[in-house]
């Protein structure tokens, strides 16, 4: 028994290393500050945010007022609709919801009463979905009151008439654009394919390819045939560039299989449903695609560079795989933010740090472009390309100095000095 | 090639301080000391692999700090347990390695000419991670010496190995030399030095303590073997 006791502790002793408990304690932390910073927007459990345009004024009508009055925040009630789809974006809100003029007779007259509901999409992450489920409880909360109303009346209406009085057509509004007719869990549902689909694949890129380009430097060193190759008559540089270009060209095959893969699944999926995204502006186009390619070529650079970089203090094979670890991290930040949530909905600091993960910018591409959201795409390039010359050069650097073959052993000893003094 | 005055640091720690030697064009210079003393970090050095503390390393006239490009023309440097891309085959290894000094007809002669030094008949054709540590170690050789430098360095060349593949490597750096390659070789076997060397420089804690002849040292000392000069010294 005793042995065993021993061999456990040793193998807690291994396993329960900082480096095996940074990320798992990093994740936790991202995770609860998303929380708070969720907290603000998912009101499944209070009432929902509406506003409400009344073009019917009946008896009727009054009922579905009050109904809405007594379960939700009204952040606006009046006659426009314009000014009421402006107010609920202002607010932030769940929805507009209108009372179609002829909504009292309509029922009076054994017809369904029509309302028509604009949903207000804030973003396109999971947790901007369930906030739109509290919109219908009051939509059935609106079709209850109203069928009471209607018994108590005692007016004979048709069965199907009395127990659902309303009818209501969806119309959905993502960021600023307009889909009428279409109900936004649909919407939803299409974006949600590449919402989620493509951070999960961009990090399975990036940790794939960073972890041959790491394990080949853990290799390399373990083996010497990295100090034989620094001996050749080759400069720094193309060794550098060799490295980069033979790993890069591995991931942008996988990532084209990707796109390929994506483009026909989208396809597939848009012409099974009855809705035609493209309809409304929200498909990609040539020079979409392209912009998708530079973008994840400028990410797949910048996380080999940064792989590069973390290879050169692998001491050996096994050190190297450790080593992945920040790049892993780097890379499942965003996917997690980016599919639970939207970046425009995030806080401004979550913002600043998500900005700063180059992987961040082609996981949230393909949504940006939809919604022609061009800032960021044009910044997110601009700082991936700025990110990855600048990791291409730190690692040119590295290449050229003792760091590669000796670690950092020494110069932590000299830090270490230099700061005791 | 010369060495004067090296230091080499790591951080506060001095790892090579003040060394002079001279190699000879054609001999064979060897580097001794137990472990630790220092003899890789000058061989990385000298190799242009490690940036100089302070001091001047020249080889055939070209300075290692200012123009290690064209140093990296004209020597070959052999680390100290190196390995070889596992998943090529020795023929391939050598390959790759024949394309960074030659082309066409002269790439391919060398790489003729590195085959038949690793002797490995068949084998040249099977995966490196096959190879057992002595043929590994023949591979290698043969891939510092089939580009004909001017200067070979080798850190520990013969270290590991059983008596017979020893051997067999101490013989074709013999032949590597008679035919007028300089070379430069650190071990810590002084028995094997002693009739492999021309000329040796005993290291120790990063300095030179002694220099000269094999015959010359042990008769300086009356001793039979070059170890005995080292415990003479050191003690
Ligand atoms: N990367 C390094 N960082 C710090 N110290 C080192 C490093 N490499 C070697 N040393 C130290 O430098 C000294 C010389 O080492 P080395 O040149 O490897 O000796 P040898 O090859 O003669 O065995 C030793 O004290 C060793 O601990
Ligand atoms: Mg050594």
């Amino acid at each position: 028994m005793s042995d065993i006791g021993g061999i456990i502790k040793k193998e807690l002793r291994e396993l329960l290393t900082l480096q095996s408990i940074i990320p798992i304690m990093v994740m936790a932390l991202v995770f609860g500050s998303l929380g708070t910073s969720f907290s603000g927007m998912d009101q499944a459990s209070q009432p929902p945010i509406v506003g409400l345009v009344d073009l019917d004024g009946g008896e009727y009508a009054d009922i579905v007022t009050s109904t809405v009055l007594n379960n939700s925040d009204v952040i606006y009630q009046g006659i426009s609709i314009e000014e009421g789809k402006q107010a609920v974006r202002d607010n932030n809100a769940g929805a507009l919801l209108v009372i179609v003029d002829g909504f009292s007779s309509d029922i009076t007259d054994n017809r369904s009463g029509q309302m028509e509901i604009y949903w207000y999409m804030k973003g396109t992450g999971i947790m901007e979905t369930i906030s739109l489920a509290n919109v219908n409880v009051l939509m059935a909360e609106i079709n209850t009151n109203l069928s009471r109303a209607i018994i108590a009346d005692g007016s004979g209406l048709d069965a199907n008439i009395t127990l659902s009085p309303m009818v209501a057509s969806d119309n959905t509004m993502v960021k600023d654009k307009e889909m009428d007719g279409v109900n936004p869990m649909v919407v939803s549902a299409v974006i949600d394919q590449q919402n989620i689909m493509m951070p999960i694949l961009i990090m399975l890129v990036i940790v794939l390819i960073g972890g041959i380009v790491i394990s080949s430097m853990g290799m390399e060193k373990e083996n010497k045939t990295l100090e034989t190759l620094l001996t050749l008559p080759i400069s720094r540089t193309s060794i550098v560039a060799g490295k980069l270009i033979g790993a890069a060209v591995v991931g942008l095959i996988f990532g084209g299989i990707y796109m390929i893969g994506l483009g026909v699944y989208l396809q597939s999926f848009s012409a099974s449903t009855s809705i035609d995204l493209s309809q409304y502006g929200l498909t990609l186009d040539a020079l979409d695609y392209v912009v998708i390619g530079v973008m994840m070529f400028l990410t797949i650079l910048s996380a080999l560079a940064i792989c590069m970089i973390l290879g050169a203090f692998a001491k050996n094979y096994k050190s190297a795989q450790s080593l992945t670890l920040p790049v892993t991290l780097l890379a499942m930040i965003p996917m997690f933010v980016i599919m639970l949530s939207d970046f425009s909905n995030l806080s401004i600091e979550f913002q600043v740090l998500l900005f700063a993960i180059p992987f961040t910018h082609p996981m949230m591409a393909i949504e940006n472009l939809m919604f022609d959201n061009w800032t960021l795409v044009i910044g997110g390039l601009a700082y991936n390309l700025a990110f990855s010359l600048a990791t291409i050069y730190v690692a040119v650097r590295i290449f050229k100095s003792d760091v590669l073959l000796t670690g950092l052993g020494w110069t932590r000893e000299k830090l270490r000095k230099r700061m005791r003094r | 090639m010369e060495v004067e005055d090296l230091f080499k640091n790591y951080g506060d720690r001095v790892a090579v301080g003040g060394l002079n030697i001279q190699v000879k064009e054609g001999e064979i210079f060897g580097l001794i000391g137990p472990n630790g003393a220092g003899k890789t970090t000058a061989l990385r050095v000298i190799s242009t692999l490690l940036q100089i503390t302070s001091g001047r390393v020249r080889v055939f006239g070209l300075d290692v700090d200012s123009e290690p490009d064209e140093v990296r023309k004209i020597i070959s440097y052999l680390p100290e347990d190196a390995g070889a891309y596992k998943n090529l085959t020795g023929r391939k290894y050598l390959d790759f390695m024949s394309s960074f000094f030659a082309s066409g007809k002269e790439r391919e002669s060398m790489l003729k000419k590195g085959i038949e030094i690793t002797d490995l008949a068949d084998r040249i054709d099977s995966k490196v991670e096959t190879y057992s540590k002595g043929m590994t170690r023949r591979l290698l050789i043969a891939r510092a010496v089939m580009t004909s430098p001017r200067l070979a360095i080798l850190d520990e060349p013969t270290s590991g190995l059983d008596v017979i593949n020893a051997k067999e490597i101490r013989d074709l750096v013999k032949k590597m030399s008679s035919e007028g390659m300089s070379i430069l070789l650190s071990s810590h076997n002084m028995f094997e030095v002693e009739f492999l060397c021309d000329r040796v420089a005993l290291i120790n804690e990063g300095v030179i303590i002694e220099k000269g002849t094999p015959d010359e040292l042990k008769s300086k000392y009356g001793v039979k073997n070059i170890e005995e000069v080292f415990t003479e010294v050191v003690g």
